[in-house]
């Protein structure tokens, strides 16, 4: 291993044992670039230069984690995705009086309102409670804002409509200036709380978990691990939601599930 | 890897253009091919696999689209799935993510050539084909300076000479070719 390659493996456990963040299972590639960027940014020569300022400043350091861990999406992002979860999965959970949802990965909480807008259309939102979880504070507060850019509306709006939504969009939102507002009666039933799926472990029990593209940063060994989270936060016949990108494969819990809808990565707990 | 030669990968960038681009270089190639090639073609979100359907049809040399994960293998060509950026990880597998575009592209040329140039060095080759944008130069400067040779097509001949003009005035290209040139530099890898 290079020398490069040893500061940044250094830097990774020293975050972990000084501030808790365990980054050390994170797919190399993506974490290397981020680092990287930030150290472009901040004009930071060297690796061991970037430790040594994170270590002695705390807020240094808040600033590095915010960049380091913060993913970005879109309303209804993949909608055919939006659109099979609407068609095989909502009907199922109608059956249930009571409806609890954990999106974990949340990011900046456009899936989550697309989810809302779901469950509100179907007539389930009053009986449902959603539980929006994301490891970056940032992000975590943006999306309890539920304020987004004007200019992306019509990117989330084509979505939607190919997702199958066929109310008017703008009546889930109200716009100012360059800035949308979503309704507040979409998020009366959401609970936005920070969970490190890394570390932290499950809070309750949940008939769908969704979790899309956050997989991806995790090497097999965490993926593995995450899932078994998932697993054990189903209920029995509980759904499971993936990015399209996304398996089971390293999952030691695979037999445990069965494809609902295997091209839009949407399964159910079966045992 | 199995690879015998001086070089252990091929990673090629393609945007407005490439498909043709693309075919003339992958049609030459032998189910055999003792390299993997891998390639970032901006493309559309939408378009599932249809991209990879037009190659298999003109090539001899199998063609996938990524799997996260995935192990790079000789004798297969990847594609970078539509609406993710792909990356090389030091163990020789594939790993992609959802980061926001880079040069307004996601898959971005760059962040696979970045990220194939920390995990093989000297042993990458770097082509960078047609299009109108600059992505694809940073990484192809990456690759060049880990010590791996790089090429851009010739602009006179990319039917969208921007891109490959960007990566020569960025002083990232090693050789400027034609396609048949490429064709015939790389089967003599």
């Amino acid at each position: 291993m290079d020398t490069e390659n040893i500061a940044f493996k250094e830097l990774l456990d020293s975050i972990r044992l000084v501030y808790g963040y365990d980054f050390t299972d994170y797919a190399e590639a993506s974490v290397k670039r981020r680092v990287n960027n930030f150290m472009a940014n901040h004009k930071i020569e060297a690796i061991d230069q970037l430790a040594k300022m994170i270590l002695k400043d705390e807020k240094v350091f808040e600033e590095f984690i915010q960049e380091l861990s913060v993913t970005v999406t879109e309303m209804f992002r993949d909608p055919p995705f939006y659109k099979s979860l609407r068609e095989t999965v909502l009907k199922r959970l109608a059956t249930y009086p009571f409806i609890k949802i954990w999106v974990a990965g949340c990011a900046t909480g456009e899936e989550v309102y697309s989810i809302a807008i779901l469950f509100k259309e179907e007539g389930l939102l009053n009986r449902t409670l959603i539980y929006a979880t994301d490891i970056n504070q940032k992000s975590l507060q943006t999306a309890k804002e539920g304020m987004y850019p004007l200019e992306n509306m019509k990117q989330h709006t084509a979505n939607y409509q190919k997702a199958g939504g066929n109310q008017p969009f703008s009546e889930y939102y109200t716009a100012k200036y360059n800035t949308v507002m979503f309704d507040k009666s979409l998020k009366q039933n959401i609970v936005f709380a920070p969970h490190n799926l890394a570390v932290d472990k499950s809070f309750n029990e949940f008939q769908l978990i969704i979790c899309r593209n956050v997989l991806i940063y995790f090497n097999q060994k965490l993926q593995n691990h995450v899932i078994n989270l998932f697993y054990e936060s189903l209920c029995p016949f509980g759904f499971f939601g993936m990015g399209n990108k996304e398996s089971l494969l390293f999952s030691d819990k695979q037999q445990f599930f069965e494809d609902v809808d295997r091209k839009q990565k949407i399964f159910m707990k079966t045992k | 890897m199995a690879a015998h030669g001086k070089y252990e990968a091929i990673v090629i960038g393609a945007s407005a253009g490439g498909l043709s681009a693309l075919t003339t270089i992958l049609g030459a190639l032998p189910a055999s091919f003792s390299l993997p090639v891998i390639i970032v073609q901006h493309r559309y979100r939408d378009q599932m696999n249809l991209l990879e359907e037009i190659l298999q049809n003109k090539c001899k040399i199998q063609i996938r689209q990524v799997e996260e994960k995935e192990k790079v293998e000789a004798g297969i060509v990847y594609i970078a799935p539509p609406d993710y950026h792909l990356l090389i990880e030091s163990d020789n597998t594939f790993s992609l993510s959802s980061d926001p575009q880079v040069s307004f592209s996601r898959p971005s040329i760059d962040v696979l050539f970045e990220s194939a140039a920390a995990t093989y060095r000297k042993s990458l080759i770097g082509i960078v084909l047609t299009g109108a944008n600059k992505d694809g130069a940073a990484g192809l400067l990456a690759i060049k300076k880990a010590g791996g040779l790089t090429i851009a097509q010739s602009p006179e001949e990319a039917e969208y000479p921007y891109m490959p003009q960007a990566a020569i005035d960025k002083g990232a290209a090693t050789l400027v070719l034609t396609l048949k040139e490429i064709q015939t530099r790389i089967l003599n890898c």
